[in-house]
């Protein structure tokens, strides 16, 4: 594992470290609290009845037997919300929980039992009688937007759609510059191509689990595993018409989220049955559930069309992009077009994409939502250029690469960007240059995220013995904890041992927005510096005191408050420690906040080497080689990053090898749980190798970037190129599953 | 004026144009004037917007600065996983 930083940066003492990750003995020993382990007196036990039809009428549900079942407590249904707040924002997120006139779906849910426990609440579920009558449905995208298509939802459609589509094509946009037809004229040779990628499910091993109290007067606790508390918060107190300080919602430890605990499932259901049943509630989900009800990938179906010229240059490129979402409108179609072709320096670029509804559930975020698709399609395509025209993938990759001043494909001009660096990186690695042998490929691909900051609380607290206690509000996905100590630790010049991160409650802490879009390190480590300053102030202040001197005559340094000058006095200098234990006689507790709507993240891209043996009798591939190179500005805790480069490497090379949600012909998924969706182990998997370039993001004071998104990006394409340069057979649809692989090798022959 | 860049299929709205040139020295006062004078563009920006101020997203502040001379590009609002 290689770790490579170009410039010269600030020295740090705590920052770059890689301490033992302060949950690791609570996780490995079975102790730490997850969604599914809370309980409480008088608990219920809630399930959720739902339809396996992919889209039907709700003619009438019978309740009525259900409710007198010795044992059950509470029941309901749609209806039940629409008598607490019809008018509630949130009405597509709730109807995602529970069906409201229609199932939209296979496995949408259409009410929910509360009972004394979970053999009850089956039967009761038995009990309740649905009358639906079966609509014509629709699950693929070419048949979804075809104009005669079934009608997934009315209403859904934006002002600016192209004619000529049904209207489940709910919304469109294009980006890009200059003259395409220019730029194609200029080319060599022009290669389109079409792609498909399948729903992919974000694979969290944890499923969606919540507890919830609430009483009459709209009073309410809820625990849940979740990356974004206070966005649950958000959305339920909207549904249920109650003020924010009313309902706390505490985060339980994350067993994965991967962008797919960005939203609520099971949370509005257990509150409404707590409220009718005056008693606690629990619900975790089955594993068959979160696949059917939780959001998984949109899927796609991509058009990419580039021009080169003899020498490499790409000299135009196009895509049309089409992401359906489940049944109602994604949140990832503009992403994918605006990061297609973020990775080159294009004078004649366009994208367009179209947000497509269809009868499957709702899509929910997953690493870098939107982006691993398009630039699957759009890597694939320059792969086939290099070989036609011979050319080595990174030269062409080199000589094309976005840059500081690159107006980008989206819009904006680049900042200082680390794509050429990363790229760089992989030209010299050994991984290039290894020989391979027959029926083996290597495939090259980049990858490109945006990263973001947003709402950050921090809340610094000084002990009376010293140490220090920190409180933020997101959810741990990824050792956020143990990076946002080393912050603390590193800015007030103490050692890590002194400082321990905690996740606050809801009520314990002003709104912090979701753990996503790569943002926890960048804006709550920046949040986090900035209350170390405010502490270390307030620490120069007392010692100003204790010395008799004016505290701008103070200066902080390595832990120690030190008089600024000789004209300052002579004093021996204060440990924090020290300050710190006397601070009831000198004013009282001493502490630092920080509250910021964090902006200025810098965008990162990644570069993947993989090697690949493909069977030519079976049509399996193994992963032989792995090396990612990714621009990670300053790396707090180097194995947490290197572990993101890795877990979002293995995703993706589970996408492109064999994850799928499979539907048959009646519209019903085919393979809800991991037996027949099969996501690697580790038998399938070389040791990823990660190799960290620290090009420092201008934005952060420590150069920090977002690490945990781009990594999933550049796989689709580097073993779909891995693969086809193995087999000579240019594969355009995901997974490359053996049935799939071969079949195009028997066509082949 | 503020020389603002927009994405392609929001040009419809804009009379055509890639650019538009609206008046205003901040995020908001920006967003506002373009709601004014292109009310086709509202729905979108009700929808929620970023902008990206000399290369850098900013997907909420108000009250960041924008200068006459800024690269201003409106752009979707971003979201992650």
């Amino acid at each position: 594992m290689d770790q490579i930083t170009p410039k010269p940066v600030k020295q740090f003492k705590v920052i770059g470290t890689r301490p033992l990750r302060p949950d690791g003995i609570e996780k490995v020993t079975g102790k730490a609290i997850y969604g599914a382990d809370l309980s409480a007196p008088n608990m219920l036990f809630g399930l959720m009845l739902r339809i396996n039809e992919p889209h039907a009428l709700i003619e009438s549900i019978d309740i009525s037997i259900a409710e007198k079942l010795p044992g059950v407590k509470s029941i309901i249904t749609f209806k039940d919300f629409i008598k607490i707040n019809p008018d509630n924002k949130y009405n597509e997120t709730l109807e995602n929980c529970i069906a409201n006139e229609k199932v939209l779906y296979d496995g949408h849910a259409v009410a929910a039992v509360a009972a004394i426990n979970l053999n009850i609440a089956k039967k009761a579920l038995k009990s309740i009688n649905v009358k639906f009558k079966k609509l014509p449905f629709v699950i693929n995208i070419e048949d979804a937007m075809n104009k005669n298509a079934p009608l997934v939802a009315k209403g859904k459609k934006n002002e600016n759609i192209p004619d000529g589509f049904s209207d489940n094509v709910v919304q469109y946009c294009s980006f890009g510059h200059g003259n395409l037809e220019q730029g194609f004229n200029e080319s060599d040779k022009v290669i389109k191509r079409t792609f498909k990628t399948p729903s992919v499910h974000q694979g969290y091993i944890e499923p969606h689990a919540c507890l919830a109290s609430m009483s009459d007067d709209g009073k309410a606790d809820l625990w849940c595993c979740t990356q974004g508390h206070y966005n649950v918060r958000s959305i339920c107190s909207n549904i249920f018409k109650i003020d924010n300080s009313q309902l706390k919602v505490t985060a339980s430890e994350i067993g994965g989220g991967f962008g797919g605990k960005t939203t609520v499932f099971i949370e509005p259901i257990a509150l409404a049955l707590s409220q009718k049943s005056g008693r606690p509630v629990k619900i975790v989900m089955s594993r068959e559930e979160v696949f059917k009800a939780t959001g998984p990938t949109v899927s796609s179906l991509v058009d990419v069309k580039i021009g080169m010229k003899k020498n490499g240059k790409i000299s135009a490129a196009k895509a049309i992009i089409r992401y359906e979402g489940g049944a109602f409108p994604n949140e990832t179609y503009e992403l994918g077009a605006q990061s297609a072709f973020a990775a080159y320096d294009l004078k004649f670029v366009k994208t367009e994409a179209y947000n497509v509804l269809t009868n499957r559930p709702a899509q929910a975020a997953y690493r870098a939502p939107g982006a691993p698709q398009s630039i699957y399609a759009v890597e694939s395509v320059i792969d086939e250029l290099c070989q036609y025209f011979n050319h080595d993938p990174l030269y062409v990759r080199i000589l094309n690469a976005a840059d500081k001043g690159t107006k980008s494909s989206y819009g904006p001009t680049f900042e200082d960007i680390g794509l050429k660096a990363t790229l760089e990186a992989a030209k010299v690695h050994s991984h290039y240059t290894t020989p391979l042998k027959d029926n083996q490929g290597r495939g090259v691909a980049c990858g490109f995220w945006f990263n973001f900051g947003g709402n950050t609380c921090v809340s610094l607290n000084i002990n009376f013995d010293g140490t220090v206690g920190i409180v933020e509000g997101n959810p741990d996905i990824g050792g956020s904890r143990s990076s946002i100590s080393q912050i603390a630790a590193e800015e007030l010049g103490i050692s890590l041992e002194k400082v321990k991160t905690i996740i606050a409650d809801t009520n314990s802490l002003g709104h912090n927005d979701v753990t996503d879009g790569s943002r926890v390190t960048f804006s709550v480590g920046l949040a986090t510096i900035k209350a170390a300053k405010a502490a270390k102030k307030e620490l120069c202040k007392r010692a100003a005191k204790l010395w008799g001197i004016d505290e701008e005559a103070v200066i902080w340094k390595d832990g120690y408050a030190y008089p600024a000058g000789a004209n300052a006095g002579i004093q021996d200098p204060l440990s924090l420690e020290d300050i710190a234990k006397v601070s009831s006689q000198t004013g009282g507790p001493i502490a630092g906040h920080y509250e910021v709507n964090a902006e200025g993240a810098g965008v990162s891209f990644g570069v993947h080497l993989v090697d690949v043996e493909t069977d030519l009798e079976t049509g399996h591939t193994k992963i032989l080689r792995y090396t990612v190179f990714q621009d990670a500005g300053k790396a707090i805790h180097p194995s947490y990053v290197e572990g993101q480069m890795q877990g979002g490497s293995v995703q993706g090379i589970g996408w492109a090898l064999n994850e799928e949600y499979i539907y048959n012909n009646e519209g019903k998924l085919q393979n809800p749980g991991f037996l027949d969706y099969r996501i690697p182990v580790s038998s399938d998997l070389p040791m990823i190798d990660p190799v960290i370039l620290e090009i420092p993001n201008p934005g952060h004071p420590y150069g920090v970037r977002g690490v945990g998104e781009t990594s999933i990006v550049p796989p689709l394409a580097a073993i779909n190129n891995a693969v086809s340069r193995a087999t000579n057979i240019r594969f355009t649809e995901l997974p490359l599953s053996p049935p799939r692989v071969l079949k195009a090798i028997l066509n082949n022959l | 004026m503020v020389k603002v860049k927009i994405w392609g299929s929001l040009k419809n709205f804009a009379d055509g144009n890639d650019y538009i040139s609206v008046s205003g020295s901040n995020f908001k006062q920006v967003l506002d004037d373009i709601s004014l004078k292109y009310p086709g563009l509202k729905p979108q920006i009700n929808r929620g917007v970023s902008l990206a101020i000399n290369g850098k997203i900013y997907r909420e502040s108000w009250f960041i600065p924008i200068d006459e001379d800024s690269e201003v590009v409106l752009m979707p609002y971003m979201q992650g996983g």
